[in-house]
């Protein structure tokens, strides 16, 4: 039966030949691989089509669908920022099937990418404000694209202040990034260890108490943080002793998630799709929704 | 009811012609016995019908198959630089257009629940507006629906409380309804009427049409009468963290997940890799948020671990976040099939009402 033969149905929704096709991976060449921790690899890669890079465009806090071709797919923040377009970096933790697969990745493989997708930290609104980022662990990944990315419009923002924990020193990723960020006059960066570690020159102690010590003053301040669940459930409670509102506090959540626009139905909390109306919520909104993290 | 833009007759006699002919120029998907379930497959001339009993499934594989391919790629490796290796990516093939023979009325209707997904309507990207499902929408397009009007009312039907009819030409191309001898089939959209030229059908007549009505009027006076159903979306939502209401109505809950393959309404999915040597496809399938593992995260964290909290989503879902995004209509067609399939007797009626009645006493 030919198309001609098959008028549409009014109510019916419509086909488009050409219509963009979201599921379709951008095949990306690895160029630099970094093994942060022992389970944590950050991977730096460049589409393979040249004037699809050029005009590769995304905002600090969205994510992207790594393809392991013949393993899967799975979710990750892009943590470089916008503003340095050679390459796009995520960093992975080894957990499940398909991040034990990229891990093996060498400089020259072929990965799948697909992004960006979800939406981005409001850093439009968080202009002319003091910001204070609070990363643990691999959380630090997405504060690591919006710090940059302030730092690269450093004029537009205040007093920007990190505080970065992690179990151990060897816990720690960005190593580079850390040695710039605690050196640097325009930031200032507190590191922090669970358990005391011998050659330890910065702080020692859980997340949310050293924040508490350091006292960060909400007033015209925006508070950013990501982490494990424990740590974001006392950060908020240190952050509400300091006298932060919900509506200045920020986070990014992380949930399965297969297609990443919306449909395939299993990163909703009630109403809402995290991989579209997320992954970036402030505290207020989160307030709204049912609680089912 | 949608105008009818045609109306022929065929005999029972002359309905697998009429159905071969049909086939010449589209897959014709029909109810089929297997077993003890009746499910719609792909149909040829000479197989058998099956219209005495009530299909099993409904027929939402046609459009949303239970497993298919998104792309297949292949990769080319060179022995001596293993870290070389060109990426193709094939683009799936193009479906087949598609009849459907004898689906229910609740079962086109279930397909506009996949419409608003499908087609972005109901969700909104980041700044991007709605993201498109190309491969749902193609098949939808490719698809021609022939329901076929229930003669009865089941004690499990309440298509009548969710905006259904046994008789509902809603999302159909052709309505057939039995009468002496055969069924008589009204077009009720310009495809329809295309399929109703196919072949040689005798014109039905207005006897014939006047008794499909009081088939159609029969079937309806056998369904229940529908209760109120409006305060359901804000009342499942006022229950969300009352755990006990939800474990109660899941104590029978044995997560086999029959509610969710036999929806005509349930559109979540899986993507997955398979692979052969060096080349594999992607492929989406049908996934089951009854099961733990559906929002399994790889850390081991899980948000729905519980099978009372499972079931909450579930029925939430149709009941109270779909609508909250697709102008206030249910997902849910009343077919019945969660409950008449369920292994340990879950009515999802009952549990509807009770939020109702629960939201109200607190």
């Amino acid at each position: 039966m030919s198309k001609e033969l098959l008028p549409m149905a009014p109510e019916r929704p419509a086909y488009e030949e050409g219509m963009r096709n979201p599921y379709l991976p951008m095949p990306a060449t690895v160029v630099e691989v970094i093994r942060e921790t022992h389970n944590i690899m950050t991977f730096r890669v460049v589409l393979q089509d040249e004037q699809a890079m050029k005009d590769f465009t995304f905002e600090p806090g969205q994510v992207g669908q790594l393809s392991m071709f013949g393993v899967g797919e799975s979710t990750f923040v892009i943590n470089s920022p916008p503003t340095r377009k050679e390459y796009l970096q995520f960093s992975v933790m080894r957990a499940g099937g398909n991040t034990t697969a990229l891990h093996t990745l060498c400089p020259g493989d072929t990965i799948g990418v697909r992004a960006p997708l979800g939406n981005a930290f409001p850093y439009e609104k968080m202009k002319g404000k003091d910001i204070v980022f609070i990363g643990g662990g691999i959380g630090m990944a997405p504060m690591r694209t919006l710090l940059l990315f302030m730092l690269d419009n450093r004029k537009d923002y205040g007093k920007i202040s990190v505080l970065y924990g992690a179990r151990s020193p060897q816990d720690l990723s960005f190593a580079e990034d850390r040695a710039d960020w605690t050196k640097r006059d325009d930031l200032d960066c507190v590191l922090t260890i669970d358990n005391p570690s011998e050659g330890w020159e910065h702080r020692v102690g859980l997340i949310p108490n050293v924040l508490l010590e350091m006292e960060p003053k909400p007033k015209n301040s925006i508070a950013i943080t990501c982490g494990p669940p424990i740590m974001i459930k006392f950060t908020l409670q240190a952050l509400e002793k300091l006298g932060f509102t919900p509506d200045q506090i920020y986070t990014t959540l992380e949930k399965r998630m297969k297609c990443g626009v919306g449909i395939c139905g299993r990163c909703n909390i009630g109403g809402k799709y995290v991989c579209i109306v997320g992954p970036v919520f402030s505290m207020s909104e989160l307030k709204e929704i049912p609680n089912e993290l | 009811m949608s105008d009818i833009v045609s109306q022929k007759f065929v005999s029972y006699a002359d309905l697998p012609g009429w159905l071969a002919e049909l086939g010449k120029n589209a897959a014709v998907y029909a109810p089929r016995r297997e077993g003890q379930a009746v499910v719609y497959r792909a149909w040829n001339a000479g197989d058998a019908l099956e219209c005495s009993q009530r299909p099993t499934e409904s027929a939402k594989h046609v459009v949303f198959p239970r497993c298919e391919e998104l792309f297949g790629f292949s990769r080319e490796g060179e022995p001596e630089n293993p870290g070389n290796r060109k990426l193709e990516i094939r683009e799936a093939a193009e479906p087949v257009p598609a009849v459907v023979f004898g689906l229910l009325s609740c079962d086109a209707r279930g397909f506009f629940s996949f419409d608003s997904v499908y087609d972005g309507s109901g969700t909104r990207d980041y700044k991007k507006g709605p993201v498109k499902d190309p491969y749902y929408l193609k098949r939808r397009d490719r698809t021609v629906l022939i329901v076929r009007a229930c003669k009865t009312a089941l004690r499990t039907c309440f298509c009548n409380w969710v905006g259904g009819d046994p008789a509902s030409t809603q999302g159909a191309d052709v309505l057939a309804t039995d009468v002496e001898g055969g069924l008589l089939l009204q077009a009720v959209s310009e495809r329809g009427k295309i399929l109703l030229e196919t072949g040689s059908l005798a014109v039905g007549s207005s006897e014939q049409a006047k008794a499909a009505e009081a088939s159609h009027e029969s079937a309806r006076k056998g369904l229940a009468p529908a209760p109120d159903l409006s305060g359901a979306p804000r009342a499942l939502l006022s229950l969300f963290d009352n755990a006990g209401f939800w474990q109660r109505q899941s104590a029978g809950c044995i997560s086999c997940g029959a509610c969710t393959y036999l929806c005509p309404t349930c559109y979540c999915f899986n993507i997955t890799d398979e692979t052969n040597g060096l080349a594999g496809t992607r492929i989406r399938t049908w996934d089951n948020c009854m099961s733990p593992l559906f929002t399994l995260e790889a850390s081991g964290h899980n948000p729905r671990t519980a099978k009372a909290v499972r079931l909450k989503n579930r029925v939430g879902h149709k009941y109270s976040y779909y609508p909250e995004l697709h102008e206030g209509r249910f997902s849910c067609t009343g077919c019945g099939r969660c409950i008449k399939s369920c292994p340990s007797s879950i009515d999802i009626r009952t549990i509807v009402q009770s939020a109702v009645k629960e939201a109200a006493n607190v």
